[in-house]
């Protein structure tokens, strides 16, 4: 009833008219969501008694910015959308040539990559550069290394798995106990790790088989809280949540060491100045590597038949039985294959951190890395960096805007907002974007051309 | 025995409020499809309003009976919770429906996590303590039971059997329960299929924000990250008991809160988590649709 | 030994299935024959359980009881109730497609053809392995399945679209497709779900031809079809299911003139049989009408043979014969008919309670 009389009205009313109306409703809403939780605040007074601090004002600015931001939007923003969109469909659909940069994507991402610490350190100087090699270049790639192995299980096999982050950690805390317990060096135990990681994925794989769908995303949600559960709570081998330290760093194959105290530290050797940024930056090209190495394995897996049966595992599972293909077989190996890129990534971490603890394995870390696959696309290796560049990278960059205390005052931590900013910003590009960055489909065999299958075509598995 | 049967109503209360919050995720999951991750923290969002609430009637007014309290922090965090949730529905989920399966996951999981920041940001990440609001306790020959847990299954029975005539009794529910079915045939008989998955929606948040207040009741405390945990069991507990069936969400929540207090009495209270998933991930492989929920026909 | 090598004429042996859903009987007691290298159409109106017999034979139902036997060229032979889902076309080599097709719509044509050689170029990559390292065993294989794939979307006539995505194809090349894509298999028995259910004239040729070209080739071919212009035309032998049971088991000349089969998808009970016979007066018209608006309408315009060109024709004759043929039509043919109804006894009891004609 409602709303056949306001489209009714929305017929008639122009176009500022209905963004006062809008901007009204949005502006009465916004003030019902947030009097409590903005225009008072809890707070413990000396006694640790809860008081209520009162923060009209601040109600107000933000009431009023919900609803002037709504009338622009209404008002201003979507008739200029609607123009532009019936401008293009206007004008005839020219194949546009994809332009240099789009058509080179891969490589020249390649190269900026390769050539991202030397420019930071240049910009920097070796003890500058080393926030932006490691809080930006290393975090980014480890969460591209991770939503690259995701991509497997959810992309290509459409698997819902929300449970990711345990074989992250199972990766973690095998190169931790490993390395501190046996000494066992980094290239023994990076595949260690991997096959450990491939191992639980296996076990969890083969009794959530019949699942599907929900089904299947929450026993994947209890099996990475199970995993850090056992993590916090055995303490007699994980060290709880206190954590594992000390965890050996990664030599270059045992040639030169980043231990200042190894008689082999690359400053000693190639006698240049001593500086912790060779470390990180070191590991900041065995990430790339490792990242690489994912991508490969990633394009090469798809173009052979276990891909293909990954692939046609998330359009229709009936049709492949009928086509003789064992699915549990090829839902295994998917699981697998993920998780021993989660192990890898794990324990890279640990070498990165020099410490693990069941802190880094919560729930929220799976939640991030599948959204950055699925806000870059599923199946697509570029839109999902992409993903990973934007949300890790934007989030990060939170850290640095300390200009914004000259704006809000000295009390204002941009670090606070950092999740809350993330939340919206999956919330937007997905609204923006549902497909992803990159919604279409590279076919792994042709004929005559290689043509991209559109997104409308691709199904999401129901896995 | 005598510890047998406290363990039994330490059980029934947790699972009360797990059953509550579980409903909100069934209905949800019924009509759309979709699991709504943030309902989690709608749970969070109305224990907060019942916190906050509960202050102001603290400072206006210098007593006030208990019963009027809390039926007062129960209503208003209703509305508002229901508020949170509708508007959640509105901007997250309704431009995506019928697109893409995983988009609204997505979307939720955003939401779920900008809304627990959102009360982080506003009203500081520090536990959120009250005094005691209830405190008699009963003892039957050694048994002890307290007055909140007397409250907390009494208003969690009055709410189901509310929501049983809801639902079953009346035109709303037989929309929705049409809607359940067949969206788009509904829509051709003239259901409104936005009202009532916004109604949906609203009920779900009224039913975790009374859920939140008898936590913020039985607990005494309160912080922003609240919604992650009760959340995750009363997920888990929509589906133990089939995803989807009403009836199936109360029982799995009872389940939960069983299984819960009866291996931290019995066993390990470190461990009490990891049984209750692993009971789950048991279940799921000898009834892979959950203990009420209608078997997937796999039709060919 | 010697008894199993005479029987092995018969690619397909179906003996006594039955397959119950709980209280309902979807096949009772189902025996049939399908010969090497022949056509044989499974037909039966809706609800008949054609599609429960595909299912069961592969794999995707276990039967309540009985045995399917597939005895493969090379002499070996499988019981198909015993082995798992996806053996049954790995092993036994049997193929099938689907009544709803069942395309991988977001992967291109030859895609979909390269899974359906899932198998053998699991082992050409050494599962997996070689194929990783790009040895060359792998790359052989690999281009000769693309030789493969290519000759089937040849004979599909379908090799242009080669790398657009299944989904964007017209429904007719659709089903050629997924017919394609079970014989990229290399079955020795396909078996086809209403092949022809939605196509237009045009396409139910082509794909008369693309079947006639796969019977060519020796594959044997077991079809469920509601068009009676295909099942008439292409198939050799003709096994008619009613409400889980055998009707009639033929070729199709004696199948279409079997009161039994009249009466089942005529939708009447067996004294409005008696009637229509009576009335109708003989077997030649009833044959006319059975097939002349086939001819009228062409070949089916409908997905179902009840909502068809057929049962439109039944409808005719009901009202129409009924009308303009005399009420004392002549008393031999009266006795005729009930001898034949009498002979039509052991029909199902429950064709009375059959819903008539123009249900769907």
């Amino acid at each position: 009833m409602a709303a056949t009389v306001s489209s009714g009205r929305d017929a008639v009313a122009t176009p500022i008219q209905r963004a006062f109306r809008e901007a009204f409703y949005a502006g009465a809403i916004s003030l019902g969501l947030f009097v409590l939780f903005i225009g008072l605040r809890t707070d413990q007074n000396i006694t640790n008694e809860l008081i209520l601090v009162q923060r009209w004002l601040l109600l107000a600015i933000v009431v009023i910015a919900v609803t002037v931001g709504r009338f622009l939007y209404v008002a201003y923003a979507v008739p200029a959308m609607e123009r532009s969109k019936a401008e293009k469909a206007a004008t005839p659909a020219v194949v546009a040539e994809p332009g240099f940069i789009k058509q080179n994507f891969n490589r020249i991402g390649l190269v900026i990559l390769l050539l991202y610490p030397i420019a930071m350190v240049l910009l920097f100087g070796f003890q500058g550069s080393l926030k932006w090699v490691d809080n930006f270049g290393i975090q980014i790639l480890i969460y591209v290394m991770l939503a690259w192995g995701l991509n497997i299980v959810v992309g290509l096999a459409g698997l819902l798995d929300l449970g990711y982050v345990a074989f992250y950690a199972v990766g973690a805390y095998a190169y931790a106990l490993l390395g501190t317990h046996f000494g066992l060096s980094f290239w023994i135990l990076l595949p260690a790790a991997g096959c450990m990681a491939a191992f639980w994925g296996v076990m969890l794989g083969f009794p959530v088989l019949r699942l599907r769908g929900d089904y299947l995303a929450i026993v994947t949600l209890a099996f990475g809280e199970i995993i850090r559960l056992v993590l916090i709570n055995w303490r007699e081998v994980t060290n709880g949540s206190a954590g594992i330290s000390g965890i050996p760093k990664v030599s270059f194959f045992g040639l030169i060491s980043f231990n200042v105290s190894d008689p082999n530290y690359i400053a000693k050797v190639l006698h240049i100045a001593q500086s912790g940024a060779y470390y990180k930056i070191f590991l900041y090209y065995l990430a790339l590597g490792l990242c690489l190495l994912t991508a490969f394995v990633t394009i090469r897996l798809r173009r052979l038949p276990v891909g293909r049966a990954w692939e046609a595992l998330r359009e229709d599972e009936i049709a492949c039985r009928s086509l003789g293909i064992n699915t549990t077989t090829t839902k295994l190996t998917a699981f697998a294959t993920g998780a021993m890129f989660g192990g890898f990534a794990g324990s890279f971490f640990a070498a990165r951190q020099g410490f693990v603890s069941p802190e880094s394995f919560v729930f929220l870390e799976s939640a991030i890395i599948l959204a950055i696959v699925v806000l870059g696309g599923m199946g697509s290796l570029g839109g999902i960096a992409v993903a990973a560049l934007v949300m890790i990278g934007g989030t990060e960059i939170l850290r640095e805007l300390d200009f914004l205390k000259a704006v809000f005052g000295p009390d204002f931590t941009p670090e606070l907002y950092r999740m809350l900013l993330f939340g919206m910003a999956m919330v937007i590009v997905m609204l923006w974007k549902p497909r992803g960055f990159v919604g279409s489909r590279e076919p792994t065999a042709f004929l005559k051309e290689r043509r991209a299958v559109s997104a409308s075509f691709t199904k999401e598995g129901h896995g | 025995m005598q510890y047998f049967v406290q363990q039994l109503i330490n059980g029934l209360t947790l699972g009360s409020i797990y059953g509550l919050i579980a409903i909100g995720y069934t209905m949800v999951y019924g009509i759309i499809g979709m699991i709504n991750f943030a309902h989690g923290d709608i749970f969070m969002v109305g224990a907060f309003t019942a916190l906050i609430v509960f202050l102001i009637l603290g400072a206006l007014f210098y007593s006030v009976p208990i019963v009027v309290a809390l039926l007062i922090m129960m209503i208003v965090a209703m509305l508002l919770t229901s508020l949170y949730n509708w508007t959640i529905e509105k901007v997250a989920y309704r431009p995506l429906r019928g697109s893409f399966r995983l988009a609204p996951l997505i979307t939720a999981i955003g939401m779920s996590i900008a809304l627990s920041n959102f009360v982080q940001v506003t009203q500081g990440p520090r536990n959120k303590p009250i005094p005691p609001l209830v405190s008699q306790v009963y003892t039957f020959d050694g048994i002890s039971i307290s007055l909140k847990q007397i409250i907390i299954v009494i208003v969690t029975i009055t709410l189901l059997a509310i929501f049983w005539y809801l639902v079953n009794r009346t035109a709303l529910g037989r929309a929705q329960r049409a809607c359940e079915q067949d969206r788009k045939m509904a829509a051709l008989l003239g259901i409104d299929v936005d009202r009532t998955i916004s109604i949906t929606f609203i009920m779900g948040a009224a039913l975790a924000a009374v859920a939140g207040t008898l936590f913020l009741m039985y607990y005494g405390v309160v912080v922003f990250s609240d919604g992650f945990v009760p959340g995750v069991k009363a997920f888990t507990a929509a589906v133990l008991g089939g995803i989807g069936s009403l009836p199936g969400a109360v029982l799995g929540g009872l389940l939960i809160g069983f299984i819960e207090s009866m291996w931290s009495a019995y066993f390990s209270i470190d461990y009490k988590d990891v049984a209750a998933f692993s009971i789950l991930a048991i279940v799921l492989i000898f009834l892979p649709s959950g203990i009420l929920g209608r078997p997937e026909v796999e039709k060919v | 030994m010697n008894a199993q090598a005479s029987m092995s004429d018969f690619i397909l042996q179906v003996e006594h299935l039955s397959m119950k859903f709980g209280g309902l009987v979807a096949i009772g007691d189902l025996s049939f024959q399908a010969k090497r290298g022949e056509i044989t159409a499974l037909i039966g109106p809706n609800g008949a359980g054609k599609t429960t017999v595909f299912n069961c034979i592969t794999g995707f139902y276990k039967p309540t009881e009985g045995m399917i036997t597939l005895n493969k060229r090379d002499g070996s032979t499988f019981l198909l109730e015993r082995l798992p889902n996806h053996e049954i076309p790995a092993r036994a080599n049997v193929a099938r497609t689907f009544q709803n097709i069942r395309l991988f719509s977001g992967m291109t044509l030859l895609e979909n053809l390269l899974v359906a050689q899932h198998n053998k170029l699991m082992k050409a990559s050494g599962y997996t392995f070689l194929g990783l390292f790009g040895f060359p065993s792998y790359r052989q294989a690999s281009a000769e399945s693309i030789e493969l794939a290519r000759h089937w979307l040849e004979k599909a006539d379908l090799v242009d679209r080669a790398d657009d995505p299944a989904g964007d194809l017209p429904y007719g090349a659709q089903r050629r497709l997924e017919i394609a894509r079970a014989m990229c298999t290399g079955p020795e028995l396909l078996c086809l779900d209403e092949p022809a259910a939605g196509l237009n004239p045009k396409e139910s040729a082509a794909l008369n031809e693309l079947l006639m070209g796969i019977k060519g080739t020796g594959t044997s071919i077991l079809l469920i079809e509601h068009d009676m212009s295909v099942v008439m035309q292409i198939s050799d032998h003709v096994v008619v299911l009613e409400y889980g049971r055998k009707i009639s088991d033929g070729n199709p000349a004696s199948v279409r003139t079997d009161p039994r089969v009249i009466a089942a998808y005529l939708g009447v009970d067996d004294e409005e049989v008696q009637e229509v016979l009576t009335e109708v007066g003989d077997e030649d018209v009833i044959e006319q009408l059975d097939t002349g608006p086939d001819a009228a309408h062409g070949p089916g315009n409908s997905a179902s043979m009840m909502a068809g060109p057929v049962s439109d024709s039944v409808e005719h004759a009901n009202e129409g014969e009924r009308v303009t043929v005399s009420k004392g039509a002549s008393k031999a043919a009266q006795v005729d008919a009930r001898a034949n109804s009498t002979k039509s006894k052991p029909a199902p009891k429950s064709s009375t309670a059959k819903p008539r004609g123009g249900r769907k």
